[in-house]
């Protein structure tokens, strides 16, 4: 069987079933990037804050999910998971093996880890903010809201972008490991149609490229999408 | 609810058994993936554009792609080929602990490589051009200027790359060798107890990691004495200015980079 019909579409072709699976990895870095918002806002905020117990509560957040191998962690959460559903399930009655969805246990660990990166982010994004600004909105008198509205927000996007840039990229490549659950994501597929067709170097090199394709597009999504949002910076006093 | 500790124990003593391996994956693909980082951003640096294009090239695959697939890839894939299983390489491609090194060192290379370049980058250009100046060979001026300051630079980023090298050893469970996580994953399909097998497993790398960041961070104070805080600076500033030529010419380079940096 030649290269063409390995990864065309016809009958005995991968190519659907490998875009289906490049959709699937965009689909749960996306999730996993949201979760990992979610996370890392609050753990932001957490290490800002005047309250010590949160600043420490923040710090060991950030520690555990940066230390800690992310198989350890899928493992945790997918095995640890179905463990525990398995366990429910045979309290009333069922048998046998009970998994949890593995995109949504995927989307959970990849968006833990992203947070505790993104929470990074966004601690320094909020510092970068100039506190003269926040000094004048507060003595004219803006409610926080508003301030958050005009003032921050803007600001701190802008500052985050590059390291959000930066962290999509490690979620894209982080999402490969959800592949032990078993769900047909890019990596996943790769390897089940190497293993049943045998080639495995065809179908690796080709899963490669697709993730290479996925980080540069988003590489240059995030150039131009930082571009058109520095336009109002450029020249100003604002730092970077 | 009663903790079993001897489960607890036995689960340990497992898991530290299998540290050298992670240790060994560890420091293998480190040094060898180091040693390679230096030749990729010498050739990223280099004016020739092949060169310049190959080493861009190698940065941009291994630093955009998985090192789960770039693992696989290696170990299966390049099994695949009969041409490869008969040539001399095989006894050793054909061991997963090898591969598993392999793949990590060449994935290491590409990120330490971008690292080093930040640091080569940030080498103030006025320091070569007065080392050249004085008369100073290019290997003088790579091993008396560039490298130092270069180095410096690159400590706090290496040691985020060395951490996250320490996570990606755990991949090498995925290709059969018996790393920590691997003898982890082991015991949950054995036992079915995730919890206690995963807080062991993770104690274990925190602390791993933990030591490499101290060890870098030692590494960096070492290294830069001159931006410590030191008390009575100021006497000890004045003496080694009065002193013979020799050892002035050595502390020459210490208020230089100082004021540059």
């Amino acid at each position: 069987m030649n290269l063409v019909q390995l990864l065309g579409f016809g009958e005995q072709g991968w190519g659907g079933a490998l875009l289906v699976a490049l959709l699937m990895t965009v689909l749960l870095t996306i999730a996993a990037l949201a979760v990992g918002a979610v996370f890392g806002a609050m753990v932001a905020s957490a290490k800002l804050s005047r309250s010590r117990t949160l600043r420490v509560i923040g710090d060991a957040y950030t520690t555990l999910f940066r230390g800690i191998p992310e198989l350890l962690i899928i493992y945790l959460f997918y095995f640890g998971g179905s463990s525990v559903v398995t366990a429910v399930g045979q309290f009333f009655g069922a048998d046998g093996f009970i998994g949890v969805p593995p995109f949504v246990v995927g989307a959970l660990a990849i968006g833990l880890i992203s947070g505790s990166y993104q929470a990074e982010v966004y601690r320094s994004a909020v510092l970068a903010v100039s506190r003269g600004e926040i000094e004048a909105a507060r003595a004219i008198g803006m409610s926080m809201p508003t301030m958050w509205r005009r003032v921050l927000i803007p600001q701190v996007v802008r500052f985050a972008l590059p390291g959000i840039g930066n962290v999509w990229q490690l979620s894209l490549k982080d999402s490969a490991l959800i592949a032990v659950t078993g769900l047909a994501e890019l990596m996943r597929t790769s390897q089940v149609a190497a293993g049943s067709t045998h080639q495995y170097f065809t179908f690796y090199v080709v899963g490669g490229v697709l993730y290479l394709i996925l980080t540069s597009l988003s590489n240059r999504v995030f150039d131009r999408a930082e571009a058109r949002i520095g336009r109002s910076f450029r020249g100003t006093l604002a730092r970077h | 609810m009663n903790i079993d500790f001897e489960f607890l124990g036995d689960t340990l003593s497992k898991l530290l058994a299998a540290v050298p391996t992670t240790l060994g994956l560890f420091f293998a693909s480190l040094i060898i993936g180091g040693l390679l980082s230096l030749v990729i951003v010498a050739m990223r640096v280099s004016p020739n554009w092949a060169v310049n294009r190959f080493a861009r090239g190698y940065i941009l695959v291994f630093r955009g792609s998985p090192l789960l697939i770039q693992m696989f890839l290696v170990y299966y894939g390049l099994g695949q080929f009969p041409a490869v299983r008969a040539s001399f390489v095989w006894p050793v491609l054909r061991e997963p602990y090898a591969c598993a090194i392999l793949s990590l060192a060449l994935c290491t290379a590409g990120y330490t490589a971008e690292i080093i370049r930040g640091g080569l980058q940030s080498v103030p250009h006025g320091q070569i051009e007065a080392a050249l100046a004085c008369g100073m060979s290019r290997w003088t001026v790579l091993r008396r200027i560039i490298a130092p300051i270069t180095l410096r630079y690159a400590l706090p980023a290496y040691s985020t790359e060395a951490v996250l090298l320490v996570k990606s050893t755990a991949l090498a469970s995925l290709v059969t060798v018996w790393d920590v996580t691997g003898v982890a994953q082991q015991i949950i399909q054995r036992t079915y107890r995730t919890m206690e097998v995963f807080i062991c497993a993770a104690a274990i790398y925190l602390v791993l990691n933990f030591i490499i960041v101290r060890a870098l961070g030692m590494l960096e104070k070492k290294l830069s004495p001159h931006l410590r805080d030191r008390n009575g600076t100021a006497a000890k500033k004045s003496a080694p200015a009065s002193a013979s030529s020799p050892s002035s010419l050595k502390t020459a380079t210490v208020p230089n980079t100082h004021i540059d940096s």
